[in-house]
């Protein structure tokens, strides 16, 4: 009888948020799956389509670029929000003062919502008054399109959504940092190992788990791009900032067809599940 | 001119000699060994690097804050002209009650206050009670439920966005808030941290209080909870500023204008007003969260490092 009781409260307690994840979290998924087969507006009742929307997906004009371009600037915000950051700790962990500051004001932008940091940059690539043209004005150097020209919208992209996200990673590398025993770093000195050999023989290694754990998180949410596309480009010009997500969001709600949305939704996920199950590897071969 | 460089190295020299280098302190030793950084070239590149650090943080990370604020400060004219002036000639505030109006910031303020409040107090209450119960309560397949939650950690949120939507769509939930409370309680990670930080209360702790008579209900409320306010406070706060800095979602379930978020609303309106209006928006809609950040910045921190970081 007491187990039973203590199972019935505890389902108690849990039923609200077991209501949530099955309905908010649970069911969307299997209605992805379902959805991808099916032609539906959410007005007229769904049919039934087969594999329709898998080839509408693909045939899309903008399918192939928005692959390209969102792998492009996955590899493009890992150089600069995975390394840049890494790099960044690790002189910041050198710093004896300063280091409240210089904390506070790199987490500073990822407190911001989204739409701050990309609206004001929208503002700083201005060609005529923005404030980047007019730096590079002021050293003398001729000014950019930036998000009007194909060869640069991408990376003016990669630009702010590294200004805005960097500082979490910053501040995760620090702590990893700090936790690194002193006596390694002595004992690699004494072997007569200089800075750099310090770095790649102590360093890496003793952070080793956290750089594949972040890594692999940043690939899932670089690969999600939505608003910096949305917001700064309309995924132009000429498809050239188009991201799988973006795609998405335009099969949904500018074409109506929620199916082929959910076609290509499906698609995105599996690329995603083959990181996170490399991520569980990783994280599994390091626990072992 | 000549009379100036005889004397600096005489001045120097006595300066030298009046105070000896202060040593850098060195709490823990890192990479630079703490020698070398006292060594007579250490000491200068370290200073040099410092500076370096400090002037590069602050021209990326303020002063395009600063460049936002004294933007919404400047006129029309003066915020288009080349090359832009580094202060506002004649600054004003009207930028700041333009957007106002303009953009009826009002409203949406406090829609995303209402929405980020709700949020937090529906989630606290669904995970807290979902926490507690799989960890002290143990019931069967608690671990299944657990393992089911966590994996939805595994699914990014732009991949069920539309099945998502489609699902607020038919139970009617379009332009209701709780069309963003339902998901944000469904939230594996706020589960993952109240449970693990539930399972360290000592066993002792809990049935004192059951030979004591308390109920389940009475043990959360008057033992677990007390004990467990470091991490309520972070993931209060967390939730906070994920729901008030969302946009996706709200941008799909709250399109009536009069139930947007400010960042939705801001979106929508930003394309057709001056530039310093645009300006003074912005900042009006980043001040709560900087307020907040001033105030719980060691929750956040500390609250930043406890999911990465394990054991």
């Amino acid at each position: 009888m007491g187990i039973l009781r203590r199972n019935l409260t505890a389902y108690g307690f849990l039923c609200a948020a077991l209501a949530c994840f099955a309905v908010f979290a649970w069911y969307p998924m299997v209605r992805e799956f379902v959805l991808s087969f099916q032609k539906t507006d959410l007005i007229n009742p769904p049919e039934w389509v087969g594999l329709d929307n898998f080839t509408a997906a693909v045939q899309d004009p903008a399918f192939g670029e928005a692959w390209l371009n969102t792998v492009e600037f996955t590899l493009l915000a890992l150089l600069c929000g995975y390394a840049v950051p890494f790099v960044v700790a690790l002189v910041l962990n050198e710093l004896r003062h300063a280091r409240a500051y210089l904390r506070f004001v790199v987490y500073l932008p990822v407190m911001l919502p989204p739409i701050v940091a990309v609206l004001l940059f929208r503002w700083f690539y201005d060609p005529g008054p923005g404030l980047f043209n007019q730096v590079l004005g002021a050293v003398g150097l001729p000014p950019l399109a930036w998000l009007d020209s194909s060869s640069t919208a991408l990376i003016s992209l990669v630009l702010v959504s590294t200004w805005m996200n960097m500082g979490s990673a910053t501040l995760i590398y620090l702590a990893a940092l700090q936790n690194i025993p002193p006596e390694l770093y002595e004992a690699a000195e004494l072997d007569g190992a200089g800075i750099l050999k310090r770095v790649r023989h102590v360093t890496i290694p003793q952070t080793r788990l956290i750089l594949l754990l972040m890594l692999m998180l940043q690939i899932v949410a670089t690969m999600q791009v939505f608003i910096e596309p949305y917001m700064l480009t309309g995924g132009g010009p000429e498809n050239a900032t188009v991201s799988v997500a973006y795609l998405m969001y335009q099969f949904a709600f500018s074409q109506m067809n929620y199916g082929q949305a959910g076609a290509l939704g499906m698609m995105l996920m599996l690329a995603l599940l083959v990181f996170a199950a490399l991520q569980l590897r990783t994280t599994r071969e390091d626990q072992a | 001119m000549t009379s100036a460089t005889d004397v600096r190295p005489a001045t120097r020299r006595r300066a030298g000699k009046a105070r000896a280098p202060k040593p850098i302190h060195v709490q823990f030793r890192t990479i630079v060994s703490p020698h070398q950084l006292n060594s007579r070239w250490g000491r200068r590149i370290y200073w040099l690097v410092l500076v370096a650090v400090i002037v590069v943080f602050t021209l990326a990370f303020v002063f395009p804050l600063y460049w936002m604020i004294t933007g919404a400060m400047k006129t029309p004219e003066e915020i288009a002209e080349m090359p832009p002036s580094l202060f506002p000639a004649h600054p004003t505030t009207d930028a700041f009650a333009e957007a106002w109006d303009l953009f009826d910031i009002g409203t949406l303020l406090a829609n995303t206050v209402y929405y980020a409040l709700g949020a937090w107090l529906f989630s606290m209450a669904v995970d807290v009670t979902a926490a507690y119960a799989l960890s002290k309560l143990r019931p069967m397949f608690g671990n299944v439920i657990l393992g089911a939650m966590l994996a939805t950690l595994m699914i990014p949120p732009m991949v069920i966005l539309i099945p998502l939507y489609v699902t607020i769509v038919d139970l009617g939930l379009l332009n209701n808030p709780w069309g963003l409370w339902f998901p944000a309680a469904a939230n594996g990670f706020n589960i993952f941290l109240l449970k693990r930080f539930f399972d360290s209360i000592p066993r002792e702790l809990i049935e004192a209080a059951q030979i004591d008579g308390a109920g389940p209900v009475r043990v959360l409320w008057s033992v677990v909870l007390p004990v467990s306010r470091p991490i309520l406070g972070v993931v209060s706060i967390f939730t906070i500023v994920t729901a008030f800095k969302d946009f996706v979602l709200p941008l799909l379930v709250m399109t009536d204008s009069e139930k947007m978020t400010i960042s939705v609303g801001l979106s929508q309106t930003a394309g057709a007003v001056t530039q310093n209006q645009v300006m003074g928006g912005l900042v009006i809609a980043g001040i709560p969260m900087i307020i907040v950040f001033f105030v719980f910045q060691r929750h956040i921190m500390a609250g930043l490092t406890a999911g990465s970081i394990k054991g």
